[in-house]
């Protein structure tokens, strides 16, 4: 594709969101270079401590550009974990098997709240809440009780060390070479943000999703399916839900109640940092990505800080949440004038 | 040259609540012409159109269509597509956030091993927007282009699907004089090539230049067919209007006014809003019913809009019993002792779920401000008091304003408005979709409120019902006040005449 | 006998007989599995009780369910930050009682002060939000989802992170009860701001514009009525509503803790609206219907929880009630509904 002639509103918006990324990082490198903020390690935690964050802001993402909204995600993340956790310890069933039934739990709880919304023209909001409700419900009903997992195949899966040796190691004191590393996580999560990238920008299915959300009368009046098509999304978000909250769980090894609350405040935040309009038809999976790095980068900042509560991260995702909403809202102003 | 029916609806009947949209109207369209849908507000074009292309549903009738066999009935917009029925609406039906490309081939993009090929497809976008003379770089998202390109994209999409039917709904009204000349050219060339053009329209002239031929509807009756050749220019206003024309020359005038009009109460000049009404002078007497006469889409609900301050006019000055008002907004207008009676009374007007009494009281109680809320006793003296003097029925005070009918609605709008006691009243449409008692009874009351001292502007599609009530009338052609008919100035000729414009005396 | 059927029908068409149905079919629910429901004892010179529980405890979503119920009356959207500005109040208040100290057993300040400090910081909140949506016309969800998001990040900031508590009993009087009176008090300060939300809205012309201006704001313009105030000054009196409701949660554990203060009460605040038969898409509303909204909700809760349910497994209920509620005022499934029905006869007609 030609490059465009002119910057508009939503390359402007990634613009901003890539900008502040690099740079909040350059000035994590500079203000804590003798903690070893810039070794390559501290970089790819990002995406470690992440990975789950990465698909399901993917999902979100495209539930946002069709105009809709998924506040469901933490609770199924957690509902996600504890199925595994009690499947895999309580019940003994394999890892393989385990991970299917929650995946197949994901899409189903993908279709139903899809009907409501795309079907039954029900407010996306209300019945994601419900949704959230009846998620977070059901984990305790499994079990009020944390569940560590023990799965040998499990820890496996969440333990193995892929080195990247092209990164170059340093050598401990007991002469050991360590390479960079990532977790097998991190390659399924960016793996899925390519699929999702490919579904969004090179399918039938993808463009009708940025044309549902641009404008859903005139959607229907080119003559696309877009009942169907909002019932795909959430589907698809439904199982990157369940995909992203297996990731977490392999971070994490247990399945508790209060497990990933917030979750989808933070996977909206950064879908919205990265440059996905709320109104719906513009956003980009990339720029969602770059929300999560700001995110992850915020969290680093303060561990190595050390000093700096925690809430501080909340406080700054909602600054930054605010700047870019009221950054879009001048936007769009700035279009009905035109 | 006359083709083979391509399209023939037969007896189509459709009704909303409460409004015989559509009754027993027929339309024939022919392969290889352009024909016209012409008919004022309300005519039922829109709804024609729509129960075509199955955005509605109709209630009896048959529809025949080329190359089908028996009826068809098209459910959705899809569907009507399918069977060759493209249309391109006033409003542009496209999505603003995608490339002018995507637009152009959403839902039948070219692929390659299954996937999207965006090269293939911005290839083809180019070409196909070349045919048409406009060269625009199609992998820009069409909101950064203007309504008037958009247009054409969203004709050029419409064309590309190799329609059977091709149906433009207003599509001018944003379009600019050389790129109607782009629009006829390709109409044209379709035409040539077999396709039936339906062409909804209200600027007489375009339909003068291209229609081979022309249906009237009114008040969703079929009044006839026409070759556009054979039918004169103000005997085709007369048809949309209502009257034939040789009746409405024989009505004569039943009001005597002999008064010299002295104190101006309405003295606005140069007063415009950009894209909607070019700037204007008007003065307005004291007791003085002004009609605004035009056809739809000439800026009738515009001027009035630009005067009360629901568009913010950006331009010019206005006077109100001499002294300077600045109208910013609505308020400003009613403080300044002006009432708007909104076209649209469903949208614009009623409260739905709020009681008459509610409806009523609303428009005083915002202008006494906020916290010197009206009593209830006093409400209720006040609501009672106008259902009366207006001759509402509803079965009490509390019952919704939504559940009365569309008279009854109109009423209560204009008695909401009568509280605030203004001088000035501006009453557009205010008797459409209503009965014809009511109709009657509010046109009595406008000339009574004249009498009252009250000075009026009427707004109407309809010339009888303007002759009868109005003292004066300004006429509007394009968005532009174009002329002022004084008193003895008032008949029917002289405004089918003014009303069509350049050309009416051939 | 006619005059009876008249008063019959006159019941069950009222706007109110739904929500009071639920709320009473909820609470005879207990009849079956918990007999002792309704059983009022006095403990300490308190009354005690189930029932009773399910009027205190309520209290704090009633006083929130108020201040939603204009949001989305005059907006047509929801507040989701209601229960983060509620731990903001708390912590405010309790900070300013404490002096900046962890724990004291003496008011550092005047308690009036403390509340004072606390009614504002949610007046502000209520501001932010009120400005992002009636001026910068930011849909309501999500310009309230900032505070939502920073609300307990804030409310820890000025905790310091760790739990403030008031220990004096006078403090603890607004959350539990005054000696000598047996009612608990929130049952006092929900009824005090649901009785002051009444008259202010039946006083002023506060209600009928919020009605209508959710119902039509395009006429309401050309009425002169100035909507973006309106919407803003419901998001204001949300907010308050939100500040006193956090004062109560705070006294009734004597601390701020802005992790927990309000935890997931925005939820029930919205359900509660849409309980009491007000339709979340803005417009006429029921003060009265809310309320009682409220309460059923609570009862609900208390209900299961009486039944031995947990209360982490309460939401799964809670989840059922929400999507039939909107189900069933849903217009599109009305419209299936017909369209099933005559496809039905055509196609009887047919055969």
């Amino acid at each position: 594709m030609k490059k465009m002639g002119k910057i508009d509103g939503k390359v402007f918006l990634l613009i901003i969101t890539i900008v502040l990324f690099l740079a909040m990082y350059l000035a994590g490198v500079i203000i804590f270079n003798s903690k070893g903020f810039a070794k390559p390690q501290v970089f790819l935690n990002l995406f470690i401590s992440n990975a789950g964050l990465i698909v399901i802001a993917a999902g979100m993402t495209m539930v946002m550009i069709t105009g809709g909204i998924d506040i469901s995600v933490g609770s199924v993340v957690a509902l996600t974990c504890m199925m595994l956790a009690w499947m895999m310890e309580v019940k003994g069933v394999g890892a393989v098997p385990a991970l299917i039934i929650v995946l197949i739990m994901g899409l189903v709880f993908g279709l139903v709240q899809g009907f409501l919304i795309a079907y039954l023209k029900l407010q996306p909001f209300i019945v994601t809440l419900a949704g959230m409700f009846f998620a977070r419900g059901m984990t305790a009903i499994i079990s009020q009780e944390m569940i560590s997992v023990k799965n040998e195949l499990f820890l496996q899966w969440a333990k193995s060390k892929i080195n990247l040796t092209f990164l170059g190691g340093t050598i401990n004191k007991k002469g050991v070479v360590n390479y960079p590393f990532i977790y097998p996580s991190v390659i399924i999560a960016l793996i899925v943000l390519v699929l999702v990238f490919v579904l969004l920008k090179y399918t039938k299915f993808g463009r009708t999703v940025y044309a549902v959300g641009g404008s859903e009368q005139s959607a229907l009046m080119m003559g696309l399916n877009v009942r169907r098509t909002k019932l795909y999304v959430y589907v698809i978000n439904g199982f990157l839900c369940s995909l992203g909250g297996f990731l977490f769980c392999l971070n994490t090894c247990a399945g508790f109640v209060e497990q990933a609350k917030g979750f989808e405040m933070e996977a909206i935040a950064s879908a919205v940092i990265g440059g996905t309009l709320l109104t719906g038809g513009v956003g980009n999976v990339f720029g969602s990505l770059f929300g999560v790095l700001i995110k992850g980068t915020i969290e680093t900042f303060i561990t190595f800080q050390g000093t700096l509560s925690s809430w501080w991260t909340k406080i700054t995702i909602a600054a930054l949440l605010a700047f870019f909403i009221i950054l879009q809202s001048l936007f769009a102003k700035a279009k009905e004038k035109r | 040259m006359p083709g083979e029916h391509v399209l023939a609806m037969r007896n189509i009947t459709k009704t909303f609540p409460g409004v015989q949209a559509l009754s027993h109207v027929d339309f024939t369209l022919r392969s290889g012409e352009i024909h016209a849908l012409m008919g004022e507000n309300g005519a039922g074009k829109s709804t024609l159109i729509k129960v075509l292309t199955g955005v509605e549903e109709f209630e009896s009738g048959e529809i025949t269509l080329l190359g089908e066999k028996g009826e068809i009935i098209n459910h959705s917009p899809q569907e009507a597509q399918a069977r060759g029925i493209s249309t391109v609406y006033q409003e542009v039906n496209l999505c603003p956030n995608l490339s002018v490309a995507e637009n152009l081939f959403i839902g039948r993009e070219p692929r390659r091993a299954g996937m999207i090929d965006w090269k293939t497809m911005n290839r083809k976008a180019k070409e196909l927007l070349k045919g048409l003379k406009i060269e625009i770089d199609v992998t820009k998202a069409i909101e950064n282009y203007s309504i008037a390109l958009q247009q054409m994209i969203a004709i050029a999409r419409a064309v590309d699907m190799s329609a059977k039917v091709l149906i433009l709904d207003e599509p001018t009204s944003s379009l600019d004089d050389s790129e109607v000349e782009k629009l006829f050219k390709l109409m044209k060339r379709l035409k040539s090539e077999g396709v039936g053009i339906i062409f909804v329209t209200h600027f007489l002239e375009q339909v003068y230049e291209v229609c081979d031929r022309i249906t009237v509807l009114r008040n969703g009756c079929l009044v006839g067919e026409y070759e556009t050749e054979k039918l004169p220019r103000v005997q085709l206003v007369a048809k949309m209007m209502g009257k034939d024309f040789d009746d409405l020359a024989s009505i004569k005038k039943e009001k005597e006014e002999g008064k010299v009009r002295e104190d101006i109460v309405i003295d606005a000049h140069g007063i415009g809003h950009q894209g909607s009404i070019k700037p204007y002078d008007l003065k307005i007497h004291k007791g003085e019913v002004v009609g605004l006469t035009g056809l739809l889409g000439s800026g009738r609900s515009e001027l009035a809009r630009s005067l009360y301050g629901a568009d913010k006019p950006d331009s010019g000055e206005l006077k109100v019993n001499g002294t300077h008002v600045t109208v910013n907004k609505p308020l400003d207008a009613m403080m300044a002792g002006m009432a708007y009676l909104p076209e649209n009374r469903k949208e614009e007007g009623i409260v739905a779920d709020l009681s008459v009494r509610d409806n009523l009281i609303l428009a005083l109680q915002a202008k006494r401000g906020m916290f010197h809320l009206i009593g209830k006793k006093e409400q209720e003296e006040l609501a009672e008091e106008y259902v009366k003097i207006l001759q509402i029925k509803t079965a009490s005070l509390d019952t919704p304003i939504k559940s009365l009918s569309g008279g009854n609605q109109q009423k209560v709008i204009l008695g909401r408005w009568l509280l605030t006691n203004p001088e000035f009243l501006i009453l557009d449409e205010p008797t459409r979709g209503i009965d014809v008692g009511t109709k009657t009874e509010i046109q009595k009351l406008v000339v009574k409120l004249a009498e009252e001292g009250k000075s009026v502007m009427f707004i109407s599609s309809e010339v009888e019902e303007m002759l009868r009530t109005c003292t004066r009338m300004a006429v509007l052609r394009d968005g532009e006040k174009v002329g002022e008919l004084e008193e003895h100035e008032l008949d029917q000729n002289q405004i089918m005449k003014a009303i069509a414009g350049g050309g009416a005396d051939e | 006998m006619n005059k009876f059927m008249g008063y019959y029908k006159k019941l069950t068409g009222a706007r109110l007989f739904l929500p009071l149905f639920c709320l009473v079919l909820v609470l005879l629910s207990n009849l079956i599995k918990t007999p002792g429901f309704f059983e009022v004892t006095i403990k300490n010179g308190v009354l005690y009780g189930y029932i009773i529980d399910v009027i205190n405890r309520a209290s704090d979503l009633v006083i929130l369910a108020v201040g939603m119920t204009l949001v989305v009356a005059a907006s047509g959207g929801t507040d989701i930050s209601v229960g983060a500005v509620m731990s903001v109040a708390g912590a405010v208040c309790c900070f300013i009682l404490a002096g900046g100290q962890q724990s004291v057993n003496a008011f550092q300040n005047p308690y009036l002060l403390g509340v004072l400090a606390a009614v504002i910081a949610g007046i502000l909140c209520g501001c932010f939000n009120g400005f992002l949506v009636a001026k910068m016309k930011i849909q309501p969800m999500v310009a309230t989802l900032i505070l939502f998001t920073a609300g307990r990040g804030i409310a820890q900031l000025i905790t310091k992170g760790q739990i403030t508590y008031i220990r004096v009993e006078s403090y603890k009087m607004l959350g539990s009860s005054i000696p000598g009176i047996p009612i608990p008090t929130p049952v006092f300060v929900a009824l005090i701001v649901v009785i002051l939300t009444y008259v202010l809205l039946k006083k002023t012309t506060l209600g009928l514009y919020i009605q209508t201006v959710g119902i039509n704001p395009k006429a309401s313009r050309l009425m002169g009525i100035n909507s973006p105030m309106i919407i803003f000054l419901s998001y204001v009196f949300c907010g308050l509503c939100a500040g006193i409701s956090g004062l109560v949660a705070s006294s009734r554990i004597y601390s701020a803790d802005a992790n927990n203060i309000g935890l997931n009460l925005e939820l029930d605040a919205i359900l509660a609206v849409a309980l009491g038969g007000n339709s979340l898409g803005g417009g006429k509303f029921s003060l009265l219907g809310s309320v009682i909204g409220a309460y059923t909700i609570q009862a609900l809760s208390t209900t299961l929880y009486a039944m031995g349910v947990s209360p982490d497994q309460i939401p799964v209920y809670k989840a059922a009630v929400v999507v039939v509620i909107v189900a069933l005022q849903s217009t599109e499934l009305k419209r299936i509904v017909k369209r099933l029905q005559t496809e039905r006869a055509a196609g009887k007609k047919v055969a």
